[in-house]
């Protein structure tokens, strides 16, 4: 048989042409882009260790893990368990408003809701993600807190309850679409498995998908959790910068994204014991959402269902 | 009631079924009895699976689907209001194409139909653990096991783990679509075995591509083309004597 057009010859002749050191340069250019993050990341773990290093040397451990917080004073002291205790409270209370309602829109977006609703609720729930967290802070207090206060008259003006509710309410989203992404995954042949059975679609959806889907659920849980421990414009804006140990989540307290906040706005000089305290909060800040992380991934991986 | 003692199990009557605006099953009319085998064939896209799945209306899963005609189970119509479809389903069990265990353990996985219809009683759910893995003939290879995931047995003791699960309910017929489509020769043998034994207690429907499988297992088969029943009686008569000349083409592989 004859071709009437000569592809291999036009091939061979392409292939002579190509550039072979192209094919050498371009993935060592990938590499280096890959590396930009790495060398970040290693960067700041650095400085936060030996700025941190600094601070230990005037504070003892101990010292440092006390109630006492009061940087500013002619005799300062630097106890960080009560930004700890309100980065706590304010990602549990956010935890408590996003997990039942990201979860529960999940399961309907997933399981129950119609394409047509589903395509309304979708993009409505990734503006809410898109919404940059002043906004959000100023929401807190300037809309949730007075609403609040007619609830609760004894909440004060900056409060952990506000801008807790109002990090919930931030994280939905995630959870939601996480979630939901968890449960889509899993394999219809189940699905129709457990309707053989005479299951219900509520049945189905709480007894088979949920548990096949556990690992990502609570992959975005924790992912989750450690937005809001990183949270920090929110609290910032309304929840104060009470430094008092206290669990009343009626008052202002400080969160560690607060204490760093209000310090690198001008308060603490280069150099003094202030300074340096900012880069410990940072690095237990860092430790608390690596260890997050880590067990996001060890969750998922130790729940995998394989199906 | 019901009488579950009627030598018919399902008297289907006139039955069309519609994708959207593709009819997929056109009149059907069929009788399917107790304790017999029957084996659905013809080739891809005739409406076989669609007839299988129609019996327990797992078919409305999909969206668009429309039905007209009457499919009496005992003597009640399926498609009335008053049947509820979750109990049509105990009564209906289904084995699918690929086996599809629960990502639990293999107690979870038969004692699931039980549990969900509100079996509460240990000594009951060990009882129906045990005689259902019997009956599945599963029962000697997993008993050291039973907790393990199901997802750790092979591709055939998953699929008899499937019967399994489908036999905890106590149904009265078990509807298989293409049960063994998915499993190597061994694995397949046994799942025959299986069927023949299952016969005395159960009226089973099978959907299968395989002319060799209808032929050992089934004591009747259906023939569809089409969306058409062209063809239904003794498995024997339809391999060794079929009336209708599209059966005889599609036996003897002219065609499918």
């Amino acid at each position: 048989m004859e071709n009437k057009i000569d592809v291999r010859n036009q091939i061979r002749n392409n292939i002579g042409k190509r550039k072979n050191n192209v094919d050498k340069i371009m993935p060592r250019f990938f590499l280096i882009m890959a590396s930009v993050s790495v060398i970040t990341t290693i960067g700041i773990v650095v400085t936060l260790i030996t700025d941190a290093y600094h601070f230990f040397k005037e504070v003892s451990i101990f010292d440092f893990f006390s109630t006492k917080l009061s940087p500013l004073s002619a005799n300062p002291s630097f106890g960080i368990l009560p930004l700890i205790n309100g980065t706590i409270l304010s990602s549990l209370i956010a935890m408590l408003v996003a997990i039942p309602i990201g979860l529960t829109s999940a399961m309907y977006l997933s399981e129950f809701s119609s394409k047509r609703t589903r395509n309304f609720i979708k993009p409505i729930l990734e503006v809410l993600a898109g919404i940059p967290t002043i906004v959000y802070g100023f929401f807190a207090y300037s809309f949730v807190t007075p609403l609040l206060m007619k609830l609760i008259p004894s909440l004060e003006a900056k409060n952990v309850l506000s801008p807790g509710i109002v990090m919930g309410i931030m994280i939905i989203p995630m959870v939601a679409s996480l979630s939901e992404d968890a449960m889509k995954s899993v394999p219809n042949a189940l699905r129709e498995g457990a309707y053989g059975l005479g299951s219900t679609k509520l049945e189905v959806t709480t007894k088979v998908v949920l548990p096949a889907a556990i690992s990502g659920i609570m992959a975005s849980f924790v992912l989750a959790i450690s937005r809001a421990i990183g949270e920090t414009m929110i609290v910032a804006i309304a929840s104060g910068s009470s430094k008092n140990f206290t669990f009343d989540i009626t008052h202002s307290m400080q969160t560690m994204t607060g204490y760093i906040v209000e310090f690198t706005s001008g308060d603490a000089g280069s150099g003094t014991t202030g300074y340096y305290s900012l880069y410990a909060v940072g690095l237990l800040l860092f430790i608390f959402t690596f260890i997050m992380n880590i067990i996001a991934q060890y969750i998922s991986k130790k729940f995998r269902e394989e199906y | 009631m019901t009488n579950y003692e009627n030598k018919i199990v399902y008297d289907v009557k006139g039955l069309n079924l519609w994708y959207g605006n593709d009819q997929a099953l056109k009149d059907i009319n069929i009788k399917i009895n107790k304790n017999e085998v029957t084996a659905i064939i013809g080739p891809s896209g005739c409406g076989k699976s669609t007839f299988i799945k129609t019996l327990n209306r797992m078919i409305e899963n999909i969206p668009g689907v429309r039905t007209t005609g009457e499919i009496m189970y005992h003597g009640i119509n399926i498609f009335d209001k008053t049947m509820r479809v979750e109990e049509l389903r105990t009564r209906v069990g289904m084995v699918f194409q690929k086996p599809n265990p629960f990502p639990k353990s293999i107690y979870e996985n038969v004692l699931y139909g039980p549990k969900i219809h509100g079996v509460k009683d240990k000594q009951m759910l060990q009882e129906i653990l045990e005689t259902s893995l019997k009956s599945a003939a599963l029962w000697d290879e997993v008993k050291d096991r039973l907790h393990d995931n199901a997802y750790g047995l092979s591709g055939g003791q998953q699929q008899r783990l499937c019967i399994a699960r489908a036999l905890a309910v106590q149904p009265d017929v078990i509807l298989m679509d293409e049960p063994t489509s998915a499993l190597d020769p061994i694995a397949t043998a046994k799942i025959e075995e299986l069927i023949d034994s299952l016969k005395s207690d159960y009226s089973i429907s099978i959907v299968t591509h395989s002319m060799q499988q209808a032929g050992r297992i089934s004591d009747k088969t259906a023939f569809f083309l089409m969306g058409e029943l062209v063809e239904f009686g003794n498995t024997e008569m339809i391999f060794s004597n079929p009336r209708d000349k599209r059966t005889e083409d599609y036996i003897t592989g002219r065609f499918g």
